[in-house]
């Protein structure tokens, strides 16, 4: 499930990168001729980052040295030191017995059918956006708009919430599905391990779908006017315009989003599916990232679970790395 | 978006397209519907908060209030916990968004000036963090080590430096016209200075964003309680909610399994207090975003734009 705030930003950095590109070809006037007195001051203006590059330093760049704990049979109570080092013991483990190479199969697959699913449905905002666009009156775009974006602003422990009071056997739905004599059995809405799969891409295409279109909204509005009205006068209709013009200028930040959502493909997060997993579900519900906090957090097994998220980590990284190879030859611009 | 593009006078032309009519009609019905189903379920905690706790526990309030009362309210602030964790969602959000806001203005504005030492290198350094990272196990152990578990600043600290903050402040200062800092430079003027006099008060659209984005994001956050903080006076709401509500599922799963008969299973379940308890906390965690996101939606809509557009 790609965020679409990831997709501004990347938007973003491509802007960024084609104007560090020019103001390192042309140079942006003024800035660049400074007198010789301000060159002095720039240690001076570093050092008053310094904290925030700790910040930084802190949180994201050690913790790489944590790798290290995958080589040990780590033991909180004993520190690093006092902790047996077993070498790669935990990756041939992740590969050895059956029991765990069936495991992180599951997992996998799991991880890979909720991405995939989250990817064909990132078509949805891109349609939602679009059929929007063609309603005239402005209160209804602006309420339905409104309203929409609303779910992206919750939690997910509030979305489970709210899945659990209307979706549960004694819930709102199974209430009135009963009463109109449709079942008799509450349907297992959460806890049964049936289509666990869709039901997370659902419940997330209901908390995303009004946010994401935002993003093509604003891409809409800064569609050139004349192209429309030069259609018009060709004679074309309200779907000819949609389909020739609105859906084809929309391309471009759909194909950045669909890349950044392979990139991200085992990064689909922990807290939607933490929330919703239960004793049922667990096994189709498990990806990669609740994998290595059920393991290492709840299991106690931090080594196992560092060597797991290692690996997701650099496949990530070689994911984002061949896409954006993919982006540079595809479209001439680089995601990263 | 634009009015241009609403107000503009439309072709007779289109009008009479063929299929226009019918499709408008499914459109329109089309886009009601999805309003009703992302906007029903925050109507419906409300109203099943203030309803008879004895009808809503039944699944009995769907449309309109029946028994109006407020005393889940008064109650539920009375529970042991609660007040507490209102105040750290709070405390948490106030600090944190003032927290990223100044951060990111600062060191967005920072990155534009050619003059810092190894620019390019540092603000690098800031966006890889946005594409990787090590992993939960290494930065918990890391944080543990710190003795920042069990500690509010966990809370505020990892969120302070947000790489996506400074690209859209970076950008937006590139997109000011240089002039405003050669002016105050003229006229003497640090570079603190330029930053605070001249620069921030021009940042409000950006920053409001920003600040949109990180108090939602405060607001909501479970993962860092659920793996930091074991002492419970420093819970969240969130946390508090999942707990609540996970009371009430494992209860429910108890008499589910002793096979006893439907209506036994519903009483269990949702006793009174346990449901009107779950969707009063439920409406006290989602009351600030109903209140503060259509005063703030003009914001973000704009901010998005700034980021995404205008490329």
């Amino acid at each position: 499930m790609a965020v679409p705030v990831n997709v501004s930003t990347v938007v973003a950095t491509e802007r960024e990168q084609v104007r560090s590109r020019r103001s390192r070809g042309a140079g942006r006037g003024g800035r660049e001729a400074r007198p010789p007195s301000h060159r002095r001051q720039s240690f001076g203006l570093f050092l008053t980052i310094v904290p925030f590059l700790v910040l930084i330093f802190v949180f994201s760049y050690l913790p790489l040295y944590g790798w290290i704990y995958s080589l040990f049979d780590y033991r909180p109570a004993r520190g690093l030191f006092g902790s047996e080092f077993v070498g790669l013991q935990w990756f041939r483990m992740l590969v050895g017995s059956p029991t765990q190479v069936e495991q992180i199969v599951q997992v996998m697959l799991n991880t890979l059918a909720m991405s995939f699913l989250g990817i064909a449905a990132s078509v949805l905002p891109l349609a939602f956006a679009v059929f929007l666009n063609e309603i005239r009156a402005k209160w209804f775009k602006n309420l339905v708009q409104t309203i929409t974006t609303l779910p992206n602003f919750i939690s997910w422990v509030l979305v489970y919430m709210i899945a659990f009071s209307m979706f549960s056997s004694t819930g709102m739905v199974n209430g009135l599905l009963e009463n109109w004599g449709v079942i008799s059995e509450p349907l297992k809405f959460l806890d049964s391990d049936e289509h666990v799969w869709l039901k997370m891409t659902l419940w997330g295409i209901w908390k995303t779908v009004g946010w994401g279109a935002i993003l093509y909204l604003a891409a809409i509005a800064g569609i050139d006017q004349s192209l429309y009205e030069s259609a018009k006068m060709d004679g074309a209709g309200r779907f000819h315009t949609m389909w020739h013009i609105t859906v084809p200028q929309l391309m471009p930040t759909f194909f950045v989003l669909l890349l950044l959502a392979i990139a991200n493909i085992l990064n689909n997060g922990m807290e939607q599916y933490y929330v919703f997993q239960n004793a049922f579900n667990r096994e189709t519900i498990e990806v990669l990232d609740l994998y290595v906090y059920n393991i290492g957090m709840t299991g106690g097994n931090l080594s196992l679970a560092t060597a797991v998220s290692m690996l997701k980590s650099v496949i990530s990284v070689a994911l984002l790395l061949a896409v954006n190879a993919l982006s540079k030859r595809v479209r001439g611009t680089s995601l990263v | 978006m634009t009015t241009s593009t609403l107000s503009r006078p439309r072709p007779a032309k289109i009008r009479d397209e063929k299929g226009t009519v019918p499709f408008s009609i499914v459109n329109y019905t089309v886009f009601a519907l999805l309003a009703f189903v992302c906007g029903y379920p925050f109507y419906y905690l409300i109203v099943n908060s203030i309803s008879a706790n004895d009808l809503s526990a039944l699944g009995e309030i769907r449309f309109l209030p029946q028994g109006m009362h407020l005393d889940n309210y008064r109650q539920v602030f009375d529970l042991d916990g609660l007040p507490r964790a209102a105040v750290i969602s709070v405390a948490r959000t106030v600090i944190g968004t003032i927290a990223t806001v100044l951060a990111s203005a600062y060191l967005g504005f920072m990155f534009t000036q050619q003059r810092l030492w190894k620019r390019q290198f540092w603000y690098r350094v800031v966006i890889i963090t946005m594409y990787f990272n090590a992993g939960l196990i290494p930065i918990f152990i890391i944080v543990k080590s710190l003795g920042l578990t069990n500690s509010f600043w966990v809370y505020i600290l990892p969120m302070v430096v947000q790489p996506f903050n400074i690209i859209l402040v970076k950008t937006f200062v590139e997109s000011m016209p240089s002039e405003l800092q050669e002016a105050a430079e003229m006229d003497g003027a640090s570079i603190l200075q330029i930053f605070f006099r001249v620069y921030l008060p021009n940042m409000t659209p950006i920053l409001a964003t920003i600040a949109i984005f990180s108090a939602v994001a405060q607001w909501n956050s479970f993962q860092d309680t659920l793996i930091y903080i074991t002492d419970q006076s420093l819970y969240t709401l969130q946390f508090l909610l999942y707990m609540y509500i996970n009371q009430a599922d494992s209860l429910a799963q108890a008499a589910q399994q002793s096979g006893g008969d439907l209506g036994a299973v519903a009483g269990a379940a949702t006793s009174q207090t346990a449901t009107s308890i779950r969707t009063t906390v439920a409406v006290v965690v989602v009351l600030p975003i109903l209140f503060v996101y259509p005063l703030f939606q003009r914001y973000f809509v704009k901010g998005i734009m700034l980021g995404a557009v205008k490329g």
